[in-house]
């Protein structure tokens, strides 16, 4: 089920202009405060009514101002995952989770059972939600969602408000909840690591209007969408070849070798790979007797400048590869588009948090 | 227990409780509506309606009383029609007695419940709402519980002051034994004629236990209804 998105709307002092489909997957929209994440996710929900707009989900419309057609919120049949969770604070875990099967139509209801299963919240049902933590609360929040039945659901930056160990523990339940319930999922963030992580597509916005949309690893290797920042990184796919004995997994990225200390997947498994910018030296040639493992040979296909730094799109085997560097040194090396260089990427530098599941394969089904 | 009091004193006290009771019941409807509209709708006339709301907390109880006799006495035009088409008289009945203890309590219970509703989270109402709840349905099963110890707290603090609403009373419905002789206005009447401080002062401890038992039985109710909104 595809989503498109198609809406002008003025709010004086800042206007949107902007129309994008989203495909099956997570959709994650991206961009910094004002660039018009949060008027896309409200006018979807039917929390706004912009100037000019046509939203559909599947084949239902729920917005369309030429037709005169608005879908009262509550109709929509969206499950939105809030910043803050949101529980009903007088209601128990179960009877949050219950309240939006009350209204969903027969038919459309959600297998209970599995979803809680899925989240981990099976011996939280009984408490109440003060008693929750952080994450645990998010976790029934995201669960009450689902419950609902949802055509498509809706998360308003979900993880922006835990800390980075609440973190770690949602992203995992978002990546399951990708692969194997198939709900469309329209995801605001501005962290590139979560991005990393989840997004099956990426939609750039800046100021109100698309700036870029394309599929995740195309579009964080992309130095516009990556910006300056430390965070900014590429993402590539790998697959498990083997655990060698002395700690040290081998991956093969499109054949490329890959190291990393040893990770708890089975072989043959295909894990997402985030490679930070700030951890990609460049080197010309081949460099000899150093103690980093991963060494991929790459083009460069374009730098981009911010204040000091320069950000170099590689284009390797395995997928582009960002790389940050200072301005010095891309005139010592004399990189330039179309220049022959070697990424290296020093193995230890991978996060655990970083190391995705599996990322969904057309041909396995659920 | 039943010779403590006499058949006048009982009369009065039974009157009072159903007094109270009536106008409490009838006017929260009103009151969930009134503070509803005040704590969370912008419209014109919002500083009219708030002043109109509260004008019985600030007006001598006798003006107040002589104003609903214009209007609800027999010859009143709300009064007058209300008789034609339901038979409904105020004037000098019961009901007049209910209908000024409402008035006057009114200010309190919309406070009371203005408050409460001011503090629910809309977000929580906009959740219920994502999650395919009618308006209806929201204020129901997420608004109603969540003021529920605000509502409480003002039912209880208009049946407390119905229980001790005089001027109005007695300016709007007289005091006649039987019929509109509550509690203060027989106590009124007992320290009228000599010899009547024992009996008076019987139907004082009588309100003072009454009073006592409603202050106590609203502060476990609210403290329960809190807990339960609470979570824990």
């Amino acid at each position: 089920m595809s989503v498109s998105v198609a809406l002008r709307h003025d709010f004086g002092s800042f206007s949107a202009d902007l129309a994008f489909e989203a495909q099956p997957g997570v959709t994650v929209l991206f961009g910094p405060s004002g660039s018009g994440k949060s008027t896309v996710l409200n006018a979807v929900a039917g929390l706004l009514r912009p100037g000019e707009a046509r939203i559909a989900v599947g084949d239902t419309v729920l917005t369309d101002t030429a037709r005169g057609i608005f879908v009262a919120p509550h109709r929509r049949r969206l499950g939105i995952i809030f910043q803050d969770g949101r529980l009903f604070p007088h209601l128990s875990v179960r009877q949050n989770l219950r309240y939006g099967r009350w209204f969903a139509p027969q038919g459309t209801r959600a297998p209970e059972a599995a979803i809680i299963e899925m989240l981990g919240i099976g011996a939280l049902l009984d408490r109440a939600p003060a008693t929750l933590s952080g994450g645990e609360r998010q976790r029934v929040a995201i669960g009450r969602a689902l419950l609902s039945g949802p055509r498509l659901i809706l998360a308003d930056e979900p993880l922006s408000a835990l800390d980075e160990d609440r973190k770690a523990e949602i992203l995992p339940y978002l990546e399951r909840l990708r692969d194997e319930l198939r709900v469309p999922m329209l995801y605001v963030s501005h962290a590139p690591a979560e991005v990393a992580r989840i997004a099956t597509t990426v939609v750039r916005l800046e100021r109100g209007r698309v700036a870029g949309i394309g599929p995740a690893a195309e579009m964080l290797a992309d130095p516009a969408t990556a910006g300056p920042g430390r965070e900014a990184g590429a993402v590539i796919v790998a697959r498990i070849v083997a655990h060698h004995p002395d700690g040290v997994t081998e991956l093969s990225a499109s054949g490329l070798p890959l190291f990393l200390p040893t990770l708890t997947a089975m072989p043959g498994a295909r894990l997402r790979l985030r490679i930070a910018a700030a951890d990609v030296m460049l080197a010309r040639g081949r460099p000899e007797g150093i103690s980093a493992l991963n060494l991929l040979p790459g083009t460069v296909e374009t730098l981009r400048e911010t204040g000091d730094v320069v950000l170099v799109r590689l284009a390797t085997t395995a997928g582009p590869i960002l790389s940050r560097v200072t301005r010095r040194s891309v005139r010592q090396l004399g990189i330039a588009p179309g220049a022959a260089l070697t990424a290296i990427v020093k193995s230890l530098s991978h996060a655990p948090e970083d190391v995705g599941t599996p990322t969904p394969e057309k041909e396995t089904k659920p | 227990m039943t010779d403590w009091l006499g058949p006048a004193e009982w009369d009065a006290l039974r009157l009072s409780l159903r007094v109270s009771a009536v106008a409490t019941l009838a006017s929260l409807p009103l009151a969930l509506l009134v503070a509803h509209a005040l704590a969370r709708w912008r419209f014109p006339g919002h500083g009219l309606l708030n002043g109109l709301v509260h004008l019985p907390l600030v007006l001598p109880p006798v003006v107040t009383g002589y104003l609903l006799l214009l209007t609800f006495g027999r010859r009143g035009w709300v009064g007058q029609t209300l008789d034609e088409w339901f038979s409904l008289v105020f004037a000098f009945r019961w009901t007049g007695a209910a209908l000024a203890a409402a008035v006057m309590a009114f200010p309190l219970m919309v406070r009371a419940i203005r408050l409460s509703v001011e503090a629910v989270d809309p977000r929580l109402e906009a959740a219920a709402g994502s999650l395919g709840a009618s308006r209806p349905w929201v204020w129901l099963t997420i608004t109603l519980p969540l003021i529920a110890p605000g509502v409480i707290a003002g039912a209880v603090l208009a049946f407390a002051k119905a229980m001790g609403e005089f001027g109005a009373t007695i300016t709007f419905v007289s005091n006649i034994p039987g019929q509109t002789q509550t509690l203060p206005s027989a106590i009124y009447s007992f320290l009228q004629v000599p010899g009547g401080e024992t009996q008076a002062g019987r139907l004082v401890l009588v309100s003072v236990a009454v009073a006592m038992t409603a202050l106590v039985l609203s502060e476990w109710l609210a403290r329960r209804a809190a807990r339960r909104v609470a979570g824990r």
